[in-house]
């Protein structure tokens, strides 16, 4: 981009370095999704193939009606989620989110700890009454009614 | 029979649509003179008719007549008459009627005043705007009539989220609108251009103040939507990565870059191909948010209104608009005679590594907002967020932002490194400074630590082109300039300075118990039911003290709506200059005692006030450009006069 360039030479030169730079950031991103994305669990491929203890992943199911407890500090609660074939311990330090109950969906942002437990740093419960998180739509009927057959027994 | 009326208004706005198009279509290729003279009218009488049609809608809304299906399933007459206007476009169809209004009132304001480009520009220009208007009033015409009636009027509406019973989430969704609307009449001129070859300076200064106003609408929508999520989702975070957030950053970073090439468009004659491309860009990034806003195909914690057959027809419209700009862009960019010459180092220089910088941003925003998508398509379930957002768009947004200290001191065409010497190390210095000083307070994350370092470095920076000059004597887009650029560098220090020493606390607190939160010391006095027009709440009695200042009261609330049945939080705030304390009251704990949360967060109020600054920057800009365009005009008005009367003579 120097003085001597002719104009067209210049044109071409900004299509390149725009072009290497786009590359580039597409490139960079398509490592750092590949590495840093977190994945979604439902319980039942937590339980039979565990991410490694630490990673950030998603949980999501149904909370599990008679499950819920709180801890004595009043803040930290534990309860399970399940998906009609298998369930996973949750603990989550922190106020719930509206409209978390037992027996509805729920995505759980955060890492599996030794014990097996899922420490939750975040929970997404549904937004209002019509909303399903996106990820547990396709749980099947039958693991839906499955859950619904457990809870109400 | 007011309903009746939108619709036909409604109606007879998309005829006159279709009428544009084929009017300025036939003057383009040399019709007979009748087609011509129809354009500016039409896209008037347009503008006027779509006003009428959405007029009609906010007074449906504004009496809750319960025998429309929109009101109905929006609205309830228990409800504010804020709100009740505000349903109007707190839904898709009238958000789309709203869009469609926006850019029909834009389309008639150019017809009305715009006289400065070449006519046959201007009639591709009013061709394309009339065709992308057309699409929008099929939609809503075909797909999403927001006056359909319902066979039985119901007793009572099903009310509005009470998410979205906010004032500031009432003027949120326009303010974002009136951005992306704008960015349509840039993407017709840019087309309009495209299509007659007549890329100018003379064309860039028309499009320019469309670009600013675009783009100043879209900031505030931003800071304002962020502010929001920040208050009501009760989580106290401002930026969340969510696809609904980044659906308006990527117009606002395409037009950003827009903004900027196109000011060297208009004042250097260079980047001529360039700033059409981004023109084109900068729209394809807001029809793609409304998109992924309204088909309800990315999870999101704040999708409203999704419908997947409407997505569907948005994408159809989207690959009709945006598919036949790239391929006109692709058959006629290399006929776009080039521009002007500049060195590297120059202000032009300076500003296409600005451009560069924020095009990898937005790339690398899309593709953290589309992979999802892409992994679905073949069964594999990934969410994206801060995890990658943060880190890998700090890479890009690090280096810009040393660019925008540096480049305003270069000057056109061609610079040397040396002039600038003393200023850039000034910076430097002051920059370094504020890292030892924030070491030397407590450790920090690198990021947090980076920021703060640049944030004082440019909020100098931004001041150093007024030096020599008379402020009094400066051109207002300059001080534009100015504020923006120093808005930036105080949006940054609150961003940081937050990041790095907010502190939280999560208590049970009993009735007369305290709790400590940074320089907080936090009592609970009580927690009483309270009751509002459409809701019952639980509101928390709490006295709060900075250090041993005096105590002030705050009351955060957790609201039950009963119609539709949600519960929100309300968050308590204390706003001192120099951060904000943030309570949130959670449920009742086992006995007498309740969950709190609190914040300490430090000059986060700073990330907002910078965010109004930049606005306030391009208004300042805008004016400045408006001014000064008037100015030449009477100038030229007046030349023409006097050459007439000496022809007289």
């Amino acid at each position: 981009m120097s003085g001597g360039l002719k104009p067209k030479h210049q044109r071409l030169v900004l299509v390149i370095v725009a072009v290497v730079a786009l590359v580039g950031a597409g490139l960079l991103a398509a490592y750092a999704l590949r590495n840093q994305a977190s994945y979604f669990y439902v319980p039942s491929e937590m339980v039979s193939a565990p991410p490694e203890t630490g990673r950030a992943v998603r949980l999501g199911g149904m909370v599990q009606e008679g499950s819920m407890q709180t801890l004595p500090d009043g803040i930290t609660v534990r309860f399970m989620v399940g998906d009609g074939e298998a369930s996973v311990p949750v603990q989550f330090t922190g106020i719930l989110p509206d409209l978390f109950v037992e027996g509805s969906g729920v995505v759980a942002e955060g890492s599996l700890a030794a014990g097996g437990t899922f420490m939750a740093d975040n929970l997404l419960a549904k937004h209002d009454e019509n909303y399903m998180p996106r990820e547990l739509e396709d749980m099947s009927e039958a693991q839906a009614n499955k859950v619904v057959a457990e809870t109400t027994e | 029979m007011i309903a009746e009326l939108g619709l036909a208004a409604l109606w007879m706005a998309a005829a006159l649509a279709l009428l544009q198009v084929f009017a300025a279509g036939m003057a383009m290729r040399g019709g007979p003179d009748g087609f011509a003279a129809l354009v500016r009218p039409v896209t008037v009488l347009q503008a006027v008719l779509v006003g009428i049609s959405f007029l009609a809608l906010l007074y449906l809304f504004a009496v809750t007549d319960l025998s429309v299906a929109l009101v109905a399933a929006n609205s309830h007459s228990a409800k504010p008459l804020v709100f009740k206007l505000s349903g109007a476009w707190g839904n898709h169809e009238g958000s789309m009627l709203l869009w469609v209004t926006v850019m029909a009132l834009a389309g008639g304001l150019i017809a009305q005043v715009e006289r400065r480009l070449p006519e046959r520009t201007m009639w591709a220009t009013m061709a394309t705007q009339g065709f992308v208007a057309l699409g929008f009033y099929a939609f809503l015409l075909l797909s999403s009539n927001p006056f359909e009636r319902l066979a039985e009027p119901v007793e009572e509406g099903a009310g509005l989220n009470p998410l979205l019973q906010d004032i500031g989430l009432a003027f949120h969704p326009p303010t974002l609108y009136i951005g992306y609307v704008g960015l349509s009449v840039a993407f017709s001129f840019a087309l309009g251009a495209l299509l007659t070859r007549n890329v100018t300076p003379e064309f860039a200064r028309v499009m320019r103040p469309w670009v600013l106003g675009a783009w100043v609408f879209l900031t505030a929508g931003i800071v304002a939507g962020s502010y929001w999520a920040y208050y009501e989702l009760g989580w106290g975070g401002w930026w969340f990565w969510d696809p609904v957030e980044n659906a308006s950053l990527m117009p606002w970073l395409a037009a950003t870059a827009l903004l900027h090439s196109v000011s060297v468009l208009a004042s250097r004659d260079a980047l001529r191909t360039w700033t059409i491309m981004l023109g084109v860009v900068a729209f394809s990034m807001s029809m793609l948010g409304t998109f992924l806003v309204r088909s309800g195909i990315l999870t999101s914690v704040h999708a409203f209104a999704v419908d997947p057959q409407r997505g569907t027809f948005i994408l159809a419209l989207l690959a009709i608009y945006i598919g036949g700009a790239l391929v006109l862009f692709a058959l006629r960019a290399h006929s776009i005679a080039e521009g002007k010459r500049f060195a590297l180092v120059s202000r032009e220089g300076a500003l296409v590594v600005n451009n560069v910088a924020l095009s990898a941003i937005l790339a690398v925003v899309l593709l953290g907002t589309l992979y999802p998508l892409l992994t679905e398509a073949f069964g594999v379930r990934v969410s994206v967020g801060p995890p990658y957002f943060n880190p890998v768009s700090a890479i890009f947004f690090l280096p810009m932002l040393v660019v925008l200290a540096v480049g305003p001191l270069l000057r056109w065409r061609r610079d040397r490194v040396e002039r600038i010497q003393r200023p850039v190390i000034l910076m430097a210095v002051i920059g370094l400074a504020a890292l030892v000083a924030v070491m030397a307070l407590g450790g920090a994350e690198l990021l947090s630590l980076l920021g703060i370092a640049l944030a004082a470095a440019l909020a100098v920076g931004s001041f150093l082109p007024l030096r020599g000059r008379s402020p009094r004597r400066l051109p207002l887009s300059v001080w534009g300039m100015v504020i923006a650029h120093f808005g930036v560098a105080v949006s940054l220090f609150g961003m940081a300075a937050d990041t790095a020493f907010q502190q939280e606390r999560l208590v049970a607190l009993a009735p007369g118990s305290q709790a400590q939160v940074g320089p907080w010391s936090v009592e609970l006095d009580g927690v009483v039911p309270v009751a509002g027009p459409n809701w019952t709440a639980i509101e928390g009695r709490i006295r709060a003290s900075y250090r041993d200042g005096p105590p002030r009261d705050v009351a955060p609330q957790q609201r039950s709506f009963w119609q539709p049945v949600q519960e929100t939080s309300e968050v308590a705030l204390l706003t001192r200059w120099n951060g904000q304390l943030y309570v949130a009251i959670g449920q009742q704990a086992e006995g007498d005692r309740w969950q709190l949360r609190l914040w300490w967060k430090p000059f986060v109020t700073w990330i907002w006030y910078g965010g109004l600054l930049i606005a306030l920057g391009g208004v300042l800009a805008l004016i400045g450009r408006v001014v000064t365009d008037l100015r030449r005009r009477d100038a030229q008005a007046r030349i023409a006069e006097r050459r007439e009367s000496e022809a007289a003579l």
